[in-house]
């Protein structure tokens, strides 16, 4: 066949990825398209992988997925997907799918901690659950309970999980893992704006001149939009520069002008060379009308240890200890005592970490003292500190460095900057984070079509759910907090509970559930659509609490993975396509779908599973008065207000938070939902029989569009507006805040926002209004005899230090350990490793090492070997041909496979201030197996 | 990993029920030389030469740490005896050691294959084969970003390389073709094994039938020192009488001309 350009247009424009499942793809279908479409129903929905937000278009027919595709109306991806989106179809019928609850029973069917799994009743499952939830409560009180919670949550789900938990159980004990990915993006934008979520949009790529990647290997973990920035690229080779900063190669440096290999945590002192640069050297670059009229300059408290628990705990072990001291006292190096020297300190001086409680204390400061901090950042120094690779030459690498820092200064070029795991997981993830604004700021290069510093999130709702609603431990919805008042009292209302049901004190972040569980001060943990014990650096210590001390782990989940194996009970969910549902991507972009098919087997919804859960619960077990650890008086009794407000103490957490007179009034059906499956409001054919042992016919009202209806009143009107539910069923998406129906492009300027615009500020206003009333001082400390200082509408720029994480190579462990993900892969891999293609593409991890290295230690190849580090060890095969080429000293080791469970082999240290964990670095020694 | 006396188990096997029937033993006799799309084990010369060398000894299978070499078998029409190995079943691994070659008792795998001007053996010198991309079945081609036979190819950017191009129907995505580079591809047939869609887009054949081959009558001005290709031509002598008479036969035959 002759092949000509038209008919590969042709043929792609009518492509389907019409993959299999279940149904072999019919051979017919090309032939006969248009017969073939006639008896399949195509609706929009999202992909369900990472944070890019890629539109696609499912096809179902006689209630399966048959055919997924591209939307080519998604503005983020015009019809294209990755390999993950292209598979979506084949997530979902995996052959262990997870049908069925499973409880581990002893030989007379009765709950043991013991027993092997055995399939039971939804009823028994609630059973259980509830038996074990009211133990713990009666114990420990509302701190005797945690929730797992995710950033692949959808909006409703996250939101019934926080209120059950929030409102009902009075817990502030509910985290996602979206902690883990991208806490320190939301500390960077909360102490820096004052609101969280990004500036810029997607849109940026095709408008900049510049793509600067920190920490952030696009390639693979966010190709869609790599595509577009590649797209880019080839539009205009010569202007547009990509410029690629990493520990290691990776595939992201393929498209490189510049790629700069640096030595782990020192993006900390490269942001301060070009911030140094910009101030000793260009300050003609500062836009000093920006500056002056939208920013104040400020720093924090520095002595804030690594975020782990003090070496006395008695579940560490001697070698743990070694790292772990440095918690509470670290002994500075050479190069810290140059970075800490504005504090007085040298090398080898002990820093006592006197604010570890306080981490995120900061105050304003003077221009003058900024460009002071910076002097110790010149290309010398910070070249000496940051060079990753021992085989590069100095004088070329100072050569990178200083053109990237020209790039930034270049007047008229536009930057953008992008990152990921590279600078959130990172002790000082929340520093790296207000350092690339520092210079994004200086320069005016921030919140304009084509310039600004933009945090790419990692998970498709770490933005909607996690982050929007707030299933974090401190947050509540639309980024107030538990801990201010007015926050819990405006939740209060609209939740219709009585004033001080709310728990002031802020609940455990994931690392502190886990530590929790360990110490025996939460007894029942709930899993919801996240991988916890999978996921989690030093988890020998986790599974091990969680299957040898005395509590009840519950896992929600789709596929069995490490998390479920650990766990007592197992719930079968219902996938992304088998619910209602809605995710937040990375630009503010919230996309809702419909459920297309009924669930497999008897798995349900996870806004079921709290439904049917919060049923089991009466207002007079929960609503009186209850001790909290370090909450004086604890918290109040409420049941009088409660009955005042017409409750009745023997009321149900269902009756009032998710079926009460406002919930009825969403009524099913409705016309958005024609023609479409409910199974929350329906029920659907297969009659499951529900928490009470009756068969489901569905609760009869919209509880899924009821629940968002609720939510965007937290947000409306306060810079967090979304559109009504209908709204966004008839389009891709909108980016909020949504104002007057129309979607926000660029937010803090005048000429987008229309919040900013409001403000009356001039051209920007950072309007955001948290921690905007800061004290002031010098370097060293606040100085309380001046007040506070007001910033309305105005962003910090920080200085933040260089210093060194808690672990790092020495004799005994040599080498660095990164770990991170592989773009076929999703996560922990319990979904891509169900897709015979993936697997088969990337069946297991692999150990991305140097060739030098692997000769000097005598390995070969594919030679099997144990990675070891003062916590744990796995086997790995090496590899130093692959994707990833590190440079000599470093290990790269992706950690979705759990036969190759690298994060037994992890060190547990988080950002103090975010309390995000740091994946990319820890010391390992490495050999044969 | 299958064991030497599994393997030759196997064969016993297999030509004892060959031997069981007479009709049988014909198949056997047409499939004593190989199908012209096996390919052989790292360092293989070429063809007859291998066919000659080759013992079936199975040392080679049972050097592999992959199981990536089978003996064949009647009905592989792969060479009864001889190794061989189906990338999209298990590919060739390229181990840095090549214990199969190494290990071969007759320089049917030859070292030398793998070195180049007498330097050190290296794997990557393995001609094994050829990997071909289908375009049309290609999903990097339609603008899905896959790009996993390149990201698994153990010569990456060398053997394959990704080349952008802007996509036309959004305008503002790049699709990443994969190309193979003739002379780095080893035809190892990792990219074969790991490919996404259901038949392989990219598969492995022999080198000699992958390639095509250009004449030898053309110097390519846009490639330095071209003319190097082809500095031993030998040139064809003239045939001055031979050359005549063709000429006079036609000239002189001029029956098709005119109408009967």
């Amino acid at each position: 066949m002759e092949y000509n350009r038209r008919d590969f247009v042709k043929s792609s424009a009518v492509l389907a990825a019409a993959t299999a499942a279940g149904l072999t793809v019919p051979a017919s279908l090309k032939a006969s398209a248009g017969q073939a479409e006639t008896d399949w129903k195509w609706d929009k929905a999202v992909c369900r992988f990472c944070g890019t937000g890629c539109g696609l278009m499912i096809a179902t027919r006689n209630d399966r997925i048959v055919a997924v595709k591209g939307d080519p109306l998604a503005p983020v991806n015009r019809g294209l997907n990755c390999i993950k989106g292209y598979f979506n179809a084949k997530i979902m019928y995996g052959a262990d799918r997870l049908k069925k609850p499973l409880l581990r029973v002893d030989e007379n069917d009765n709950f043991s901690k013991t027993g092997k799994f055995k399939a039971v009743s939804w009823k028994r499952a609630f059973d259980e659950m509830e038996k074990h939830m009211k133990k713990a409560l009666n114990e420990l009180g509302p701190t005797g309970i945690g929730i797992f919670s995710s950033g692949q949550h959808t909006i409703m789900e996250g939101y019934a999980a926080t209120k059950l938990m929030k409102a009902g159980f009075r817990s502030n004990n509910i985290d996602p893992n979206a902690r883990h990915c991208m806490a320190s993006a939301v500390v960077g934008f909360m102490q820096v704006f004052g609101i969280d979520e990004p500036a810029g949009n997607y849109d940026d790529i095709e408008l900049t001149d510049t793509i600067v990647t920190w920490g952030a290997n696009m390639a693979e973990m966010h190709p869609i939009l790599w595509s577009r920035a590649t797209a880019r690229k080839l539009a205009d080779p010569d202007r547009v520069k990509v410029i690629n900063l990493s520990t290691y190669t990776n595939r992201t440096s393929d498209l490189a002008d510049i790629e700069i290999i640096f030595k782990p945590n020192t993006d900390l002192a490269i942001w301060n060379y070009i911030a140094r640069e910009i101030v000793y050297n260009a300050p003609q670059a500062i836009d000093w009308d920006f500056v002056n009229k939208y920013t104040v300059f400020a720093t924090g408290v520095v002595d804030i240890g690594y975020g782990m628990r003090s070496a006395d705990h008695p579940n560490f072990s001697e070698k743990e200890k070694e790292t772990v001291r440095k918690e509470t006292a670290k002994k500075l190096s050479k190069e810290e005592g140059k970075t800490l020297s504005f504090l007085g300190y040298g090398p080898d001086d002990i820093m006592e970490m006197k604010n570890r409680g306080s981490a995120g204390k900061h105050w304003k400061i003077s221009f003058e003292d900024f460009k002071k901090a910076l002097a110790p950042y010149t290309l010398d120094f910070v070249a000496d500190v940051a060079k990753g690779d021992s085989n590069e030459d100095s004088g070329e690498f100072k050569v990178k460095l200083k053109q990237l820092a020209d790039y930034y200064i270049e007047k008229g070029r536009k930057v953008g900057s992008y990152w990921t795991m590279g600078f959130n997981q990172h002790t000082r993830g929340s520093w790296v984070n207000e350092q690339a604004y520092m210079v994004h700021l200086l320069l005016g290069k921030q919140c304009k079509p084509g310039d600004g510093a933009f945090s790419l999130t990692g998970q498709p709702s770490a933005c909607g759910t996690a982050r929007e609603v707030g299933t974090f431990a401190h947050r509540l919805p639309a980024d107030m907090v538990v801990a201010n008042p007015k926050h819990r009292k405006i939740t209060e209302g609209i939740w219709k509970i009585p004033l001080g049901t709310l728990n002031p004190k802020v609940g455990s972040h994931v690392m502190k559930l886990h530590r929790d569980i360990e110490d025996g001060i939460i007894k029942f943990a709930w899993i919801n659509v996240c991988n916890p014990y999978h996921n989690s650096a030093n988890a020998n210590h986790w599974i091990k609490a969680a299957r040898q001390m005395d509590n009840f782990i519950v896992c929600s989940d789709v596929y069995p993975g490490i998390s479920a194996k650990v766990s007592d009970l197992i719930l079968p969910s219902a996938m992304i396509f088998e619910k209602w549902g809605a995710y937040g991507n990375a630009e503010r972009r919230t996309q809702h779908w419909k459920q297309q098919v009924t669930p497999v087997g008897e798995a349900m919804p996870d806004i079921w599973q709290v439904t049917e859960l919060a049923k089991r619960f009466q207002l007079r077990e929960l609503w009186g008065g209850k001790d909290i650890p370090g909450l004086d008086g604890g918290l109040p009794d409420v049941l009088e207000e409660a009955q005042e407000m017409g409750y009745q103490l023997t009321d149900t957490l269902y009756d009032v938070l998710f079926a009460n007179d406002e919930a009825l009034a969403y009524s099913w059906p409705d016309p958005v939902g024609e023609g479409t499956l409910n199974t929350e409001a329906e029920g659907d054919k297969r009659e499951i029989l529900d928490g009470e042992g009756n068969p489901f016919k569905g609760y009869g009202f919209f509880l899924q569009k009821y629940l968002w209806e609720e939510y965007r009143r937290f947000g409306n009107g306060h810079g967090h507006d979304l559109a009504g539910f209908d709204a966004y069923h008839q389009v891709r998406g909108l980016k909020w805040p949504v104002v007057d129906g129309k979607e926000t492009l660029w937010r803090f300027n005048s000429l987008y926002d229309p919040y900013a615009k409001k403000a009356d500020y001039g051209g920007f206003a950072f309007y955001g209004e948290a921690m905007k009333s800061i004290p002031q001082g010098n370097l060293v400390k606040a100085d309380p005899s001046r007040g506070n200082y007001e910033l309305h509408n105005r962003a910090k720029i920080f200085f933040r230090p260089y210093v060194e994480p808690p672990e790092m190579p020495d004799k005994e462990y040599p080498f660095w350990l990164c770990t991170g993900r592989v773009l076929e892969h999703w996560h922990s891999g319990t979904m891509t490793m169900r897709v015979p293609e993936l697997y088969r593409a990337v069946p297991e991890a692999l150990c991305y090492m140097h060739p030098d290295d692997a000769s000097k230690y005598g390995f070969i190849e594919g030679d099997l070997v144990w990675i070891e580090s003062r916590r744990g060890k796995v086997k790995a095969h090496i590899e130093t041909r692959g994707r990833n080429r590190t440079p000599q000293g470093l290990v790269y080791v992706p950690w979705f496979d759990e036969k190759v469970f690298i994060n037994k082999v992890c060190l547990d240290a988080t950002c103090p201030i975010s309390k995000e964990t740091d994946f990319k670095k820890c010391a390992v020694n490495i050999y044969k197996a | 990993m299958t064991s030497r006396r599994e393997v030759i188990g196997k064969l016993i096997k297999g030509t004892a029920v060959a031997g069981s029937g007479g009709l049988l033993w014909g198949a056997v006799g047409a499939e004593a030389l190989p199908d012209e799309t096996t390919l052989r084990p790292p360092g293989a010369q070429e063809g007859e030469a291998f066919m000659k060398a080759c013992i079936k000894c199975g040392q080679c299978l049972e050097a592999c740490p992959y199981d990536t070499l089978k003996l064949a078998t009647p009905g592989d029409k792969m060479g009864i005896g001889t190794p061989y190995f189906e990338p999209r079943d298990i590919p060739c691994y390229m181990c840095t050691n090549y214990p199969c070659t190494e290990v071969c008792p007759t320089g049917a795998l030859d070292l030398l294959q793998l070195s180049r001007e007498g330097g050190e053996p290296d794997i990557k010198h393995a001609q094994m084969g050829l990997a071909l991309i289908h375009r049309e079945s290609c999903i990097a081609f339609w603008g899905i970003q896959c790009d996993v036979c390149y990201r698994a190819c153990p010569l990456m950017d060398v053997a394959i390389s990704l080349e952008p191009e802007t996509n036309i129907q959004t305008g503002r995505h790049a699709n990443l073709k994969p190309l193979v580079n003739s002379d780095a591809c080893t035809g190892c047939g990792i990219c074969e094994h790991v490919c996404v869609v259901e038949k392989a887009a990219i598969k492995v054949l022999p080198r000699d039938l992958a390639m095509g081959e250009f004449g030898n009558h053309y110097i390519r001005s846009w490639e330095a020192g071209d003319e190097q290709r082809i500095k031993d031509i030998q040139e064809k002598p003239d045939k001055a009488d031979e050359d005549l008479n063709s000429a006079l036969d036609y000239l002189n035959d001029d029956n098709d001309l005119f109408e009967k």
